[in-house]
């Protein structure tokens, strides 16, 4: 997922009983379904985590631009160049939206920037591969995006205010992301064999990384436990995957494509597919730096980061000089 | 859609020309600005600037559909924009410089801007209907453009000392990019005749205005008229355009005829 | 180290008639490039007519822990709902 493996500082999930009072008072708010705002007391993991979670998160989205930004100046139509750049915008401001209530959380933008920049954050596995051609485009909002609404659909209603809020607003702003990507692929299988071909190769390099968004099975992690009973994640990853699956099978079948997993097939008993396991050796391979665009990925970031450093120094001088000199007019005036 | 109305007393081959002028202006620029997209120096701006960037090519789909329409061949804004050759094209040379750094992008911006501001506030009066509508939608986008690209010359003018060196060097670096807006033609003169556009030496002294104004502001020192480039409004480039080209065209060139 | 923009709370009117609303925050050197960037950043589609932009710090907040004492006393206010008063069907709208 955009935000995978969190952890939270819990060794395990305590009962109500075992808390403080004011611990106690904390989760039976949340399993009552209210929401926590900025600045009312919270545990300290909780408070750790969701910056944690909300910061890989808004990283994913920015970094994510890099990927499909590479095709905006080849894009094949200029309706096609403008729905890119627009969703690509839509990302960064995506970005903007979660690093805001993470700043709720008493952590700076420019601190979780320079978290990034160290290697320190994550960001999601998926955007380390390359996008080799436009059907690439496709596949990542079909699959992509459609791995990502899986799971930001129930942040919607996740206990912290400010982040369910944001992941309202991206919601809404995200519908079209996956019915852009589908659109493409729609109008390639339509076209030349060449054109075909170009979108099973890409079903066929991306269909493994956006199973392993989902993050391995956290059925027996503690943190998942603790971050469910927090309602800060509200589905298994397993049950997420599951999900993911078995709406997308029947869009590939739609579109005349090979699902590249020769385990899959359906199960009429649990009313779902049963598939292969993703390589989580590589997975974790791209976690720790070593997929094929980590380095490029960062070192863009880092760049336009540095590069603009002077041009923001610039904005603050000026706005600085702007407001002594209007200090000065009112003091002569008086 | 208004549909074609020809009037015979206007050169029609003069407006086709006239209008992939303006076409391709917003075309290139969108493209080098669209370049920016996850690089730029700050969320907020990033954001802003694929604005500014769909803007344009929402416009070059406006202008070069007329132009086809006009031209009568068939061929849509499409056709016209991923399938010319770089002799074809009619933007003028600044909008094809390289982006530079954010500063120049700018700079690059905000000369044009108030260039294409005094022109599209122009063509609302056009005796050109199609054209006067275009423009109508357009220069409101434009007029933010301007408002954007302006206030950001001045604070970064007016910002640190490297701020406002990058500024002045960007400023220095264009300059002779800016003459090529203002050179009339004999396309020009057959349209101003017409009543249907401006004559590009009409548009200066505002033009003028707004640049002086601005860079007194920006404590940027505006640069002597020396030698201007010219050659991009009648189809001889720069060599920066046939790699703009090679990127932008790269899909429609590698598979002919397939639709996407 | 340079010195961050700092975080502004912008609010939006989304129609003539409306309050204007909180939206969410950004960063911005000054008050004028802050409604600038709400601009672009948060009426992409068609959102607003009107903006206000505050910066984040010069909020005064109530405080969470003073919740009871601030908010639940006008729940004993009962008068003050339309629904408090019984007025017979046959006097007509009211």
């Amino acid at each position: 997922m955009y935000a995978q493996m969190v952890k939270t500082d819990s060794a395990r999930v305590r009962s109500l009983d075992e808390m403080d009072p004011v611990e106690r008072a904390f989760q039976e708010r949340i399993d009552a379904g209210q929401k926590i705002e900025p600045k009312e007391w919270m545990p300290e993991g909780y408070r750790k985590t969701l910056v944690r979670q909300i910061s890989q998160h808004a990283h994913s989205e920015i970094v994510g631009q890099l990927p499909e930004g590479n095709w905006i100046t080849r894009a094949p139509t200029l309706e096609r160049k403008a729905i890119l750049l627009a969703k690509v915008q839509d990302e960064a401001g995506h970005g903007l939206y979660l690093y805001c209530a993470a700043e709720t959380l008493g952590v700076s933008r420019d601190e979780m920037y320079e978290q990034l920049h160290s290697g320190k954050a994550k960001y999601s596995s998926i955007f380390n591969y390359p996008t080799l051609t436009w059907a690439d485009i496709g596949a990542i909002g079909w699959l992509v995006d459609g791995a990502a609404i899986m799971n930001q659909v129930p942040l919607q209603r996740c206990s912290y205010g400010p982040y369910s809020r944001a992941m309202v607003r991206i919601c809404k702003e995200e519908s079209f992301h996956q019915r852009q990507g589908y659109d493409v692929l729609m109008k390639m299988v339509k076209g030349t064999p060449a054109q075909k071909a170009m979108v099973q190769d890409a079903l066929n390099r991306w269909w493994w990384p956006s199973l392993m968004m989902f993050g391995p099975s956290d059925d027996a992690s503690v943190h998942s436990a603790q971050s469910m009973a927090w309602k800060i994640k509200q589905n298994s990853n397993d049950e997420l995957r599951q999900k993911f699956v078995d709406q997308t099978v029947p869009q590939a079948e739609y579109l005349g494509l090979t699902v590249p997993d020769p385990d899959l097939k359906w199960n009429a008993e649990k009313g779902g597919y049963d598939f292969g396991e993703p390589d989580w050796q590589e997975f974790f391979n791209v976690i720790a730096g070593n997929g094929p665009c980590n380095a490029e990925r960062l070192n863009a970031r880092k760049k336009a980061w540095d590069d603009g450093a002077w041009f923001r120094d610039g904005l603050v001088a000026h706005a600085e000089k702007a407001a002594s000199r209007r200090q000065a007019a009112r003091i002569a005036a008086e | 859609m208004a549909t074609a109305t020809l009037d015979p007393a206007v050169d029609q081959a003069a407006l086709f020309e006239f209008l992939l002028r303006l076409g391709d202006n917003a075309l290139i620029l969108g493209h080098r600005v669209s370049e920016w997209c996850g690089h730029s120096p700050a969320l907020e701006e990033d954001i802003a600037l694929s604005n500014t960037a769909l803007d344009l090519i929402g416009q070059t789909q406006l202008w070069l559909g007329l132009a086809g329409e006009v031209e009568g061949k068939g061929r849509s804004a499409d056709t016209l924009a991923y399938l010319r050759d770089g002799f074809e094209f009619r933007n003028i040379l600044l909008v094809e410089r390289p982006n530079g750094d954010f500063g120049k992008t700018l700079m690059r911006q905000f000369l044009f801007d108030a260039w294409h501001f005094l022109m599209l506030k122009a063509l609302k009066g056009s005796t050109d209907r199609r054209i006067a509508e275009i423009a109508e939608k357009a220069s409101k986008e434009v007029a933010y453009h301007l408002d954007r690209s302006r206030d950001l010359v001045i604070r970064l003018g007016d910002g640190t000392a490297e701020s406002h060196r990058r500024m002045q060097e960007a400023l220095d670096d264009l300059w002779a990019f800016t003459g090529e807006m203002f050179m009339g033609d004999a396309v020009d003169a057959a349209l101003a005749e017409a009543g249907v556009a401006p004559t590009p030496h009409s548009l200066k002294a505002g033009w003028d205005e707004i640049i002086e104004e601005t860079l007194a502001e920006a404590t940027l020192k505006t640069p002597a008229d020396a030698y201007m480039h010219k050659g991009g409004r009648r189809g001889v480039h720069t060599e920066h355009l046939g790699f703009i080209l090679a990127e932008l065209q790269f899909l429609q060139r590698a598979y002919p005829g397939a639709t996407w | 180290m340079s010195s961050e923009w700092p975080l502004w709370e912008v609010f939006i009117r989304g129609q003539h008639g409306l309050n204007h609303r909180h939206v969410g925050s950004l960063h911005a050197p000054d008050a004028e490039m802050a409604i600038h960037n709400a601009r672009d950043v948060y009426t992409r589609r068609n959102e607003g007519v009107s903006i206000w932009v505050v910066r984040s710090s010069e909020i005064t907040a109530s405080a969470p822990s003073e919740k009871g004492p601030l908010f639940d006393p006008s729940n004993s206010k009962v008068y003050r709902h339309p629904t408090f008063f019984d007025i017979p069907d046959e006097v007509g709208h009211m």
